[in-house]
This record gives C-alpha cells, structure tokens and sequence, in this order.
C-alpha cells in the first residue's frame, strides 16, 4: 500500500516533469481575423522561437497539453472547439488569444458569434492585445508553464462526455 | 459529384478539417480519392463567418473602419484603405497627395510581408522547414519597419477617414531603406532556391496546372491569375490612391503551376521595393487629412483595391445618416477558391496542400454572407437568416 503511494508520487512527479519541459500545444481558430495566429506563428521562428522552452506545435488534440485559442467563437466553430477541447486528454489547459477570445473585441454583437472562448471552455490564461505581441505570448506561456509546476494547479478530472 | 472509375468500385471521401494540420485556419475540404489520386474535391466555408458586414449597419462610419480592418489580420490595410476610399468619394472628400502617397507605401510594405508570410507558409506546406524558417526570421525586418512606422506589428490602423494617421519622417525613410536593402538580398536568394532546389522543383513544377483558359473562366484574381498569365492586376488597371504617380510593372508568368506561382509572388516583391523607394525619394509635401464630415451624403460606390491575394471589391452605400446602410466586401480568396477545386482533380493527396497554399487563401476574409435562397427560390431578409442559422446549427 506505501509502496503504491510512493510510486504514484513519483510518477506524477515525472509526468509533471515531462510536461512543464515539453508543454505540446495546438492551435485553434474559433473565427479569428488571423491576426493572432500569424503571430502565433511567429513566436514558433527563430526571432522569438518558443522551441527553446520546449513548447511544439501539435496537429492533433489527442496529442497536445495546451490548447491555444484566437478569436471569438462563432456559431459554426463553436461545436468543433467543444469537440477539440473534450478530444485532449487531462490534464487539459487553454491559452485564450487576443482581445477576441478574451472579451469578443471588435466582434461584439455580430450575430453570428457566441462570444468569447471562456463562455464555451474554462480558460487558465488570458493574453490580451490586438494582437498581442510575440513577447506576450511568450510570456503567457511562460506564466503557464509556471502554473503546471504545481501538479495542483491541473484542473480536477471531470466526466469526458465524448 | 463525379462518377468513380475505381478498380473496385468504392469511393473513399478523406475529409480534411476544419482542425487540421494542414490547415491554418478553420475550412472544410472533402476530397474522393481513389487510391492515392484525388478525383473530386468540394470545400465547406464559414467557420470564420463573424457577420461584419451586419455588424457596420450599428456602427458609425468611423467605428466601422475598425472593424472592417479586422475582418483580416494579413492584409488589414487593404481592407481599410479600400473602404476610406469608397467613402471618401462618396462623401466628396479630396485627399491630400501627401496621404495618398503613405497609404501607397504602407499597402506595398503590407505586400512585402504578406508575401514572405506565404512563402514561409507555402515552403512549410511542401515540408521545407528551413526555407520557412529563413522566411519568417527576414519577415521581421518588415515587421520592424511597419511597427516603427505605424505603431503594431498588426492591424496598422495607418487610415482615418480623409487621409493617413502619422507622418513618414526622413529618419524612417532611412531605417526603411536598409531594411529593404537587406531583404531585397535575401529576395534574389530565395529566388534562386524556389527555381533550382530539384526536391523543391518537384513538388511544384507542373503540379496544380491552371491555364490561361481556366484561369480566365474561372475568375481568378492575384497572383495567381497572374502566374497563368493573365493581365489582372488593379494596381495597373484602374490605379487609386497614388499608384497613378508611381505605376506598377505586373509581373506575368506563362506556366500556371505552383512554380510559377512561387515566381511571380516573390518577382512581384522586387516590385515593391522599387516603389517604396520611389515613395520616400519623391513624397509630396502636405497635409496628412482633410476633414472629413460626420454624416456621409446618400448614394453608393464601388471602390477596388489590389491586395496581396488579388482584388478586393467594396461597395457600400450611404443613406446620408452616420452609419452606412450596407457594406458589402467581395475577398480575392473567394474568387481563387473554386481554382483549387479545379486543379485538385486528377494529383495526388499529398499535393493538396500545396495547392490549396498555391492561392494563399485566407478563410478569415472569405467567410463572407451569401444571399440564401429557399426551395421556392424566395430570398431570405436578414432577421429570417439568423433565425434559420441558429435553428440549423442547434438542431445538430
Ligand atoms: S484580437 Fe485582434 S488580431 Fe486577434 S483575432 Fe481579434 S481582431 Fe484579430
């Protein structure tokens, strides 16, 4: 029984190790203008170059830890955004993008968006700027990856519903 | 749909989207494959719609502006220079030389950056990391300069109605001369690697064919047009703002594949360094606004921009209040789009990709408003649209 504990401990202890070294994330555009993710983009090339956090860009939700939002969710994106979220394993985290995905920005009131990304999934970090600069994003994920040094901070695991 | 001629029989349909790899933005393409080779291609569009058009009826026209420049984040000057533009002649507003003139250099500085965005896009799509790599680190030198020059790296805001928001000082003049300096070397470089590379050359030379034909019957706009050599180029054609002052050179091919393509973008930024630099040599003094008054006399336009992707098309109509009544805004990666439909028939799954970049489409612009029609052939009104989209989307 000790014995199990003491291996789970350690287990946890490597996983968070793994994942605060190597956080893989994916991208999502719930109906943004692309501004946010041409800046996305462009903290993955050599100027700003997350890679040297161990940050990489994952095709597929069933791979990634983070997932990186831009722009408001509109009514058509909202399902695929739902569907991509419940699709990554836990523990799961989100990076809102942009003013958009923070509070609708410019885009409040058009009737076909829903509104901002924490109104359709639960947010942990919010980056604001239209677009935020690189440096930002950098640093958002930087404070993320503070976060997920305490394996506390993991949201609890809730009933998957797909 | 096409009728399959498959050994046995069957039609694999590979849906592509709209979350994919391949994909950097959210769109939905069904190809029919039969075996590796693609026989029918059909697209989904409008994860991105927002309803923008809508949304300027609520704005006043100094609000919509805003807006209307964020309908792309790649080409947000365009969009909102096309828009100053209608609305400064509907509302009989003379610009002064010296805006005009800014607003020419800030589009073609735009140019410069959207078309080393594609490259680096395009290279990453045929799995030339380096090359995307290379691209998007001299890309910041002109993220650099717009940012000195504008204030963001993004979504400029260089437009006011009536004129331009700041002032190009010599000091900046210089800054942006050693960056185009720079660039241009690198330019002639990628020339060179997109033209010999053999890897490369095989995943473009003679993929994605679009003849002069097609290309004509099809409508398509831009550089890609203009890689099948067809003269479509606004710039050239009916020149606004100041490009009447400083006349573009189009820049043509024959071949219509992705080579050409590749060819005529990046011919196409020499162009742009020569009139940038003949801009800050020869800028008119003056003003930078007139003013511009707050209710916009009656009547509609039609004002045609050239953007990175091709035309963009603005019509908008004033009914003499401070709102525009309608703005309607036709995106080159519409017109482009049916192109790759096209082209996709008969290459290989792999090549899609490729070819889908070849356009460089941009979803955000695209996902515009189409007018619904029911079974009777009775066109919906605005209120019964949203209705029947909400209904449609809850009831899957
Ligand atoms: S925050 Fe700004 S740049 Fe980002 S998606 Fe929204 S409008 Fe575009």
């Amino acid at each position: 029984m000790e014995l199990g504990k003491v291996w789970n401990d350690v287990f946890d202890r490597v996983k968070t190790w793994a994942r605060v070294n190597s956080p893989w994330v994916l991208h999502f555009n719930s109906g943004s203008c692309n501004g946010c993710d041409i800046e996305i983009l462009a903290t993955l090339t050599p100027r700003y170059d997350v890679e040297r956090f161990g940050v990489k860009l994952e095709g597929s939700p069933r791979h990634a830890d983070v997932l990186i939002c831009t722009g408001p969710v509109t009514l058509q994106a909202r399902d695929r955004l739902l569907r991509v979220y419940e699709q990554m394993p836990e523990p799961k985290f989100v990076i809102a993008v942009g003013s958009c995905a923070i509070s609708g920005g410019a885009f409040q009131g058009c009737y076909n968006v829903v509104g901002h990304v924490d109104e359709v999934i639960p947010v942990d970090i919010y980056v604001p700027g239209c677009p935020p600069r690189p440096e930002a994003i950098i640093d958002g994920v930087a404070k993320l990856l503070g976060k997920l040094q305490t394996p506390a901070a993991a949201r609890p695991v809730e009933e998957t519903v797909i | 749909m096409s009728t399959d001629g498959s050994l046995s029989g069957k039609r694999f349909i590979v849906p592509i989207g709209p979350q994919h790899p391949a994909l950097k933005e959210p769109g939905h393409f069904s190809f029919t494959v039969d075996g590796e080779v693609v026989t029918d291609a059909s697209v989904r569009l409008g994860y991105a719609h927002r309803g923008i058009e809508k949304a300027t009826e609520s704005r006043n026209w100094t609000q919509s502006l805003y807006l209307l420049e964020r309908i792309c984040g790649i080409c947000s000057h365009v969009h909102a220079l096309a828009y100053c533009l209608g609305v400064e002649k509907l509302a009989g507003v003379e610009v002064p030389p010296r805006a005009q003139a800014i607003r020419v250099l800030v589009a073609e500085l735009e140019r410069i950056h959207s078309h080393f965005l594609w490259l680096g896009v395009a290279a990453h799509e045929a799995g030339f990391d380096t090359l995307f790599m290379y691209t998007w680190r001299d890309r910041e030198t002109v993220m650099d300069i717009l940012e000195t020059l504008t204030g963001n790296r993004v979504n400029y805001s260089a437009n006011v109605l009536g004129g331009v928001k700041f002032d190009v000082m010599p000091e900046i003049g210089d800054t942006i001369r050693r960056g185009l300096e720079f660039l241009e070397g690198r330019t002639h470089h990628y020339l060179e690697v997109v033209t010999t590379d053999q890897v490369f050359l095989q995943r473009t030379r003679g993929v994605g064919v679009m003849s002069l034909e097609q290309a004509e019957t099809l409508g398509v706009v831009g550089p890609t047009a203009r890689a099948s050599g067809v003269i479509r180029d606004i710039r050239v054609e009916a020149p606004y703002a100041a490009y009447a002052d400083y006349p573009v050179q189009p820049v043509l091919a024959e071949a219509g594949d992705l080579e050409a393509r590749f060819i005529v973008r990046i011919k196409e930024l020499f162009e742009s360094y020569r009139i940038i630099r003949q801009i800050l040599d020869t800028l008119p003094v003056g003003e930078l606004q007139t003013r511009m008054p707050r209710r916009v006399k009656a009547g509609e336009t039609v004002s045609r921009v050239e953007a990175p992707r091709g035309e963009l098309f603005y019509f908008i109509k004033s009914n003499g209040t401070d709102n525009p009544e309608r703005v309607k805004v036709r995106t080159p990666t519409l017109c482009n789009m049916a192109s790759v439909l096209v082209t996709a028939v008969g290459h290989q799954l792999a090549d899609m990709p490729m070819i889908l970049a070849g356009i460089d489409p941009c979803f955000s612009c695209n996902d515009r408003t189409v007018v619904v029609a029911d079974a009777g052939g009775a066109a919906y009104n605005w209120e019964q649209i949203r209705h029947y989209g909400i209904a449609f989307y809850q009831g899957k």
